[in-house]
Parts: C-alpha cells; structure tokens; sequence
C-alpha cells in the first residue's frame, strides 16, 4: 500500500511516499534528507508533535507569558497536555528556558517558558487597581 | 531643534533591523541607532509563539520570541543603541529622520538609514468583501496579537478566509484554545501558505480547506453571525448558485501582507509594483543613495531565518558605504515575465557573484528556474517541485553573466 506524507521537520516541506506492507515500511521515496525518513518512521508507528501556547503571568508587564514542549510529544495527547498547561500560572519574573512543568504527563518533555516577562512597574499596578476599585 | 549625528539610523527593531545593527557592529560602525514604534524590539516575532524559526539559522526549531530573543540580548550586551516607543514620522531624500518620542520630537542626521519596517496585512478592504460590518472580523495578525499577548478569546466558531501560513497558524492556535474552526476558505486553486503548515496546523485538526473558494458575504448586526462562502471560476469570479451559509462568530483573514512603506515613499525611494518594495541593487540599495532596504519591507519572506540573512548582507554594504568605499554600479536590470511573481534585486552590476530571491506564480512540478541574457541562457537550476509559498534563492555567478543585457528570469 502507498502512503503519502508531508514532511514538517524543515521548511523544505517535502512531499514523500511510502511502501507499506501490513506493519512493514518497504520504501521511503522523496526526502531531500534523512530526516525525513526519520518522520515517515515515526508518523506511521507513533505520530508527535511539539506544540506552544502560552500561560498567564501574575503581575507581569504583560499578562501573558509563552511555553513550549522540548520535544514532540505523541499527537493523541495534544489537547491533555493543553490542559496540563491551562493549570499554570507563574509569579513574575519569568525567564526564557524556566521549567514551568517538567516531564509533562510522563511523556518525556518539559513545558518551558519562551518569552521572559517582567514584573509590572509598581505605579502601573496602583493606577489599574484604582480604576479598578 | 538639535540635529543628532548617526552613521546609521535603523528604522524598525525586528529581526532584520536587529541583525543588521549587530553587522554593522562587527564591521566597526558604533555610531548606530534603532528606532523602534512598540515598547519591546523584536517586532511581530514576538507575537509568533509558535516553533519552527531559526531552523535553517541555529538548526534548531525555536519559537519566534526565543529566535527574538537572541538578536535582542546581543543587542544589548553589544551597547548598541535602542529608542523605543519611537514612531519615526518623517524620513528626507538627504537622510534627515524625525521621531515622535516620549522626550518629544527628536532629529537624526544620518549617513545611511536603513529601511527595516516590515510588512502590514490586508484588511476586509482591501479585497472588498460585500456585508454588514459587525465586531468578529480579523486579520489574523491582529488575531494572534490579542490571544498571545493580550490574552483576550476572539471567538468560538471560526471561518478563515485565506490560506497564508498566518492564518493556518492561527487555525490551529484557535482549535488549541477551544475554538471551533469550521473551514479554511481559499480563492486560489492552490494553497497560499507552505504545505507542512497545511499538515500540522489543518490535516491535524481535521480542519477541512475549500480551495477556488471566497467568502461572498458577511451577515451579522452587532456581532458577526453567519458568511457566505461561494465557489470560484478561473477569473475568480463567484459562482452563482454554489452558495453556502457558515454560522459562525469570527471570521479571519489571512490574504496576504504589503511591505509597509510610507516612509519610504517620502523620502523618495521608488516602489516595484510586484513587490511593493523598494527596488533595490545587489547591495540591497534603493534609488536614493544611502537609503538600504531588507526584510519584508522589501518584499514578504516566507522564513525570519532568511529576513536576518538579508538584514546582514544589506549592514555589510552599508558599513562599506559609510566608510567611503565606493562599490560597483548595478546597471544590469533583473526581469521576469508572468511565470515569476517578483524577483530581488531588480538590478546587479555583473562584478560579484550575487544572489536572486524569487517567487514563482504557480505551483508545478519537475520545473526549472531559467536566467536568461537575450537568446542565451546563462544559468538554470532544476525543482522537484515549484511553490508560490516557498521563497527560492539562487546565486549566480560572476562568470556566468555574459554581459551588461538585461537579465531574464523565467520558469523554463
């Protein structure tokens, strides 16, 4: 049976076709480089995907602060992991690289931070808390 | 009001004017400022929060405020120079640059000012979409801005008009959070943005993709309720009696961005009607001299890796030209014909080996570039595969241009 596949690892986009016999990859045809053999292997077996969104910051200059997974994890776990993440919320200052969950749901990737957020200047915070009240 | 001296003013703090900045650094030029309008530099990578930037630059998959980041802390640490919240309001033929500032207004004498602004997106105007004007309709920067910096929901139920990579992005970023994404509608017969966006943001998703199709209609009093989405001829025209009624909330539009600039135009630097950049040299120089452009406000790049490339090449010219070293002249001009949708620069001297950034303007397959002078082909380079989405670079030789003719580039 043929298979066809876009690779996602580089911009390249390379449009590749795989021989499948039952479980058994006879070929891969059409990688401009091994990392695309590399996919094909890992979207038949176990198909992952690193995903980013972001968690709110308490008392930042801005309200939110971004996150990604280290690695991909597996495709069918997208929307648990999200939910894993929509739980945090961090203390201002954040730095890019912190560890904000570590070995998320025991898939082998950490959720770090990607964007450093500092902490609201204080006179900022006064000004929102009297229109506020 | 005083006149501030500068070798080179920067207009814009995104990843080609942070890249350009520290280039310039390297090659010895201190006397440097970057005019930024936000609060933070690294423009709207710091809104992409998606992975898959610096892959071809750091061979890593970073996000956008991550592959930011790096330029911005080199920045720093080289002391180099950063005005924010600086809306620069004026730019001269003679390289005077007025900024609207906190401290108020401030003047800068430049040796050379470099053109590094980005690009804006086209809005529900300018491609004219018939309807009501309710609260629900975005383009998909705009979307992106308020869910990754402002925390602010768009909408529940979505139709995305266009298939730039933006709003692909966007589709996966709404599913993400809880939206529903009904459709991506596209009027080309072919996708706009780059197929592994295609992949993971929709085929992932089950996000179904309409191309020949447009949005024909928008219903909605306050807020939006429903569009009409309406299959397409080869002219693009609507076709009659193929319309169909999304519900939906938000509609996004992600049909395409324009180099943004205004600027330019007063200082008198001449446009490309293709690219709607300034026409440029190999230098990377406009038609005013000492006023260098890269980045998407020269033409729309598909990956920031290759923004920050240009963003050095454009500093290394400079640098050259603020110190007094005079360069070749471009008097080859580069051209295209309809297979090509633009083509950067749009002229060479034919003295160094250079570099030709071109889109095509449509799909195909096992296609080749061709260059051409007159009858004679001076250089060609096969594709497996030809894509509008994709930006090509291709150098070309010294030895390879045969004379001072005009250059023709075609897909053969």
């Amino acid at each position: 049976m043929k298979r066809e596949f876009t690779c996602i690892v580089c911009p390249n986009s390379c449009e590749l076709v795989a021989e499948i016999e039952g479980k058994e990859i006879k070929s891969i045809e059409g990688a401009l480089c091994k990392r695309g053999d590399e996919y094909v292997v890992q979207e038949i077996k176990d198909p992952k995907r690193t995903i980013a969104t972001s968690v709110k910051v308490i008392d930042g200059e801005i309200p939110l602060a971004s996150v990604r997974t280290t690695k991909p994890i597996p495709k069918d776990k997208i929307f648990e992991v999200m939910e894993e993440i929509k739980k945090v919320k961090v203390q201002a200052p954040v730095q890019i690289n912190q560890v904000i969950i570590e070995n998320v749901l025991n898939l082998g990737s950490d959720i770090i931070i990607t964007k450093s957020v500092g902490i609201q200047k204080c006179i900022e915070r006064v000004n929102k808390e009297v229109v506020a009240s | 009001m005083n006149i501030i001296k500068k070798d080179a003013v920067i207009l814009g703090g995104g990843p080609a004017g942070l890249a350009a900045a520290l280039k310039l650094k390297e090659k010895g030029i201190d006397n440097i400022i970057i005019l930024e309008r936000e609060k933070k530099t690294g423009g709207i990578l710091r809104q992409c929060i998606h992975d898959g930037f610096g892959i071809v630059r750091f061979k890593e998959a970073l996000s956008g405020p991550e592959y930011a980041d790096r330029f911005v802390q080199e920045v720093q640490r080289q002391n180099i120079e950063v005005q924010t919240e600086a809306t620069v309001i004026g730019l001269t033929n003679d390289k005077i640059v007025t900024a609207a500032t906190k401290e108020g207004l401030k003047k800068y004498q430049a040796k050379v000012v470099i053109l590094t602004m980005g690009c804006r997106e086209r809005t529900r105007g300018a491609i004219s979409i018939p309807g009501t004007r309710p609260a629900g309709v975005y383009t998909a920067g705009v979307a992106q801005s308020y869910i990754n910096l402002k925390n602010i929901m768009i909408g529940k139920k979505v139709v995305i008009l266009g298939s730039g990579d933006i709003g692909l992005i966007m589709a996966r970023r709404l599913t993400l959070e809880g939206a529903e994404v009904l459709a991506v509608i596209e009027k080309q017969p072919y996708p706009s943005g780059l197929p592994r966006n295609i992949e993971q943001c929709l085929n992932d998703y089950n996000i179904p993709l309409y191309l020949s199709h447009t949005v024909t209609n928008i219903q909605g009093k306050e807020r939006l309720e429903s569009v009409t989405v309406s299959k397409v001829d080869e002219k693009g025209q609507a076709i009659e009696g193929t319309e169909k009624e999304y519900n939906c909330d938000t509609l996004i539009l992600s049909v395409g961005l324009i180099p943004e600039n205004e600027l330019s135009l007063q200082a008198g630097v001449e446009l490309h009607p293709r690219t709607k950049g300034p026409i440029v040299d190999e230098n990377l120089q406009t038609n005013v001299e000492g006023i260098y452009a890269a980045g998407n406000v020269l033409h729309v790049h598909d990956l920031v890796d290759f923004v920050s490339i240009e963003g050095e090449k454009l500093a290394e010219s400079a640098a050259k030209y603020i110190k007094g070293e005079k360069g070749y002249e471009s008097i080859i001009p580069v051209t295209t014909d309809h297979t090509i949708n633009n083509v950067v620069p749009q002229k060479i001297s034919g003295e160094q080996d250079v570099e030709i950034s071109l889109r095509v303007s449509k799909p195909s397959k096992d296609g080749q570039i061709i260059m051409q002078q007159g009858n004679k082909v001076i250089m060609m380079k096969k594709f497996k595969k030809l894509n509008p989405a994709e930006m090509i670079h291709i150098k070309l030789k010294k030895e390879e241009i045969q004379s001072k003719e005009e250059i023709k580039v075609v897909v053969g």
